[in-house]
């Protein structure tokens, strides 16, 4: 009992300095214009991989048609990791598709799966599925727990630049 | 005429019993789709025997040996079955989230029996040679085959239920779920027979869809000691897992001595030969499970 006291007031040490932490992630996408028979803009999911083993550590946002669940699954990578596991439509995660376009995104450090995100190395993926079309998926390291430099990554066919910035 | 014709259809049935892997026949149940989102959630499947791997050139397998499987293990009924002379077919409606099984499950049996002191002989569906066969027959010697054709379908998050074995002929353990089965990475399964580990089998995977390819793709691994055996797929699509087991009479021996007439043929007129007994008893147990490599 007395040996995980230290351990108790880290944890607590931990948690109370966490809203100091806490800063918002900012995540901008680019979606090209594609010219082909048949346009839809593209499903798409922004979720959060740990660093080391790839696991999901959080869908941020989840862009689809109503009704067409059917599709979701073609994001695969987050369908297989995070998706399948969630219901969906769920606040503040999901909506609609856009248009072409660039997206910029805000996501509070206070809510949804920021709030609990321990301080470290992680993966922002832009994961992107037309229907009856392609898929592609960027990912961009960044550090969580303090503000940081602006990471990029590029996408060569469904999607344009993505920036990630922690401020 | 009469004889030759029995002959026939003999020769036909005799086909139809023969192991798959044996006459490079192949026997499958392929799903529309392997993996679902959503609560609208149907698949059609289709159900043959077939030369090449997935094309429906043969026959159909019988409905009747259909069984479906929701994700909490309840028989499903298939919906708009019907069957074709190349393929059976039929819809299954995924109600419930998780992991369904569709298979085709049949027993053949070949058997001989003294009654009255003449040989008599059954080939037939393991149903039929209980009522056939009087129980207690003398000198029985059966050659029974167990053969399991499967798929696996999941909708939303997968479950394990449907892959809890019967214990009957060989049946497929999941390590890696055959929902997260990806091109390029390791994949682990399991073999069992009749319950226990299937140890030594020789598992061989093929892909659909090669049937446009000059060199079909083929990789063959062995399970170890606990059943258990690794796979790395490295190209995206519909892949059929198969292996058989077997051990002591096969059946398929040369034709009994003194039943071809000149030339190898039956004299027309010549009488039917007596039946020849079974020279002992045998098992055997077929198993393919078709599994979908999905792209990273």
């Amino acid at each position: 009992m007395k040996r995980s006291i230290p351990v108790l007031t880290l944890a607590a040490g931990a948690a109370a300095a966490a809203p100091a932490l806490a800063a918002d992630l900012r995540v901008t996408y680019e979606v090209p214009r594609l010219s082909v028979a048949e346009y839809h803009p593209p499903y798409t999911a922004i979720w959060i991989e740990n660093a080391a083993d790839g696991a999901s550590a959080g869908t941020l946002s989840v862009r689809f048609r109503p009704n067409h669940e059917k599709w979701l699954k073609d994001m695969r990578q987050w369908w297989r990791k995070a998706g399948r596991a969630m219901t969906v439509p769920a606040d503040g995660v999901t909506g609609p598709t856009r248009a072409p376009g660039v997206q910029d995104m805000t996501f509070s450090g206070a809510k949804g799966p920021l709030k609990d995100l321990k301080p470290g190395q992680y993966t922002l993926v832009v994961e992107a599925a037309r229907e009856a079309g392609g898929h592609e998926s960027v990912r961009v390291p960044f550090v969580w727990g303090r503000a940081g430099k602006v990471s990029s990554a590029k996408g060569s066919t469904e999607l344009g630049a993505v920036t990630v910035a922690v401020k | 005429m009469n004889t030759f014709k029995t002959r026939l259809i003999a020769a036909a049935v005799a086909a139809a019993l023969v192991p798959a892997a044996a006459q490079a026949a192949h026997s499958w149940v392929l799903p529309s789709t392997t993996v679902l989102s959503g609560s609208n959630a149907w698949i059609t499947v289709d159900a043959a025997t077939s030369d090449s791997l997935y094309f429906a050139n043969l026959r159909p397998l019988p409905l009747t040996s259909i069984q479906v499987l929701d994700s909490e293990g309840q028989p499903v009924a298939p919906q708009n079955a019907s069957l074709g002379k190349l393929r059976a077919t039929f819809d299954v409606q995924l109600s419930k989230p998780g992991t369904y099984k569709i298979a085709s499950v049949s027993t053949a049996v070949l058997a001989s029996w003294t009654e009255a002191g003449v040989v008599k002989r059954f080939r037939g569906t393991g149903e039929d040679f209980a009522k056939a066969v009087p129980a207690g027959a003398a000198d029985l010697k059966t050659i029974k085959t167990l053969s399991r054709y499967e798929t696996f379908v999941t909708r939303d998050d997968p479950t394990t239920t449907v892959f809890a074995p019967t214990g009957q002929g060989l049946e497929m353990k999941p390590v890696t779920h055959p929902a997260d089965v990806v091109v390029g990475e390791p994949a682990s399964f399991a073999l069992l027979l009749d319950g226990k580990p299937a140890a030594g089998l020789d598992v061989v995977f093929m892909r659909g869809g090669d049937y446009w390819k000059a060199k079909p793709a083929e990789i063959t691994v062995k399970t170890g000691a606990d059943g258990g055996f690794k796979v790395t797929l490295p190209e995206g699509g519909i892949w059929s897992m198969s292996a058989s087991y077997r051990t002591g009479e096969t059946g398929r021996g040369g034709p009994p001595p003194g039943a071809g007439g000149p030339g190898g043929r039956p004299a027309p007129d010549a009488p039917p030969p007596p039946a020849q007994p079974l020279a002992g008893d045998g098992y055997a147990a077929n198993y393919t499970a078709t599994i979908e490599a999905q792209m990273p």
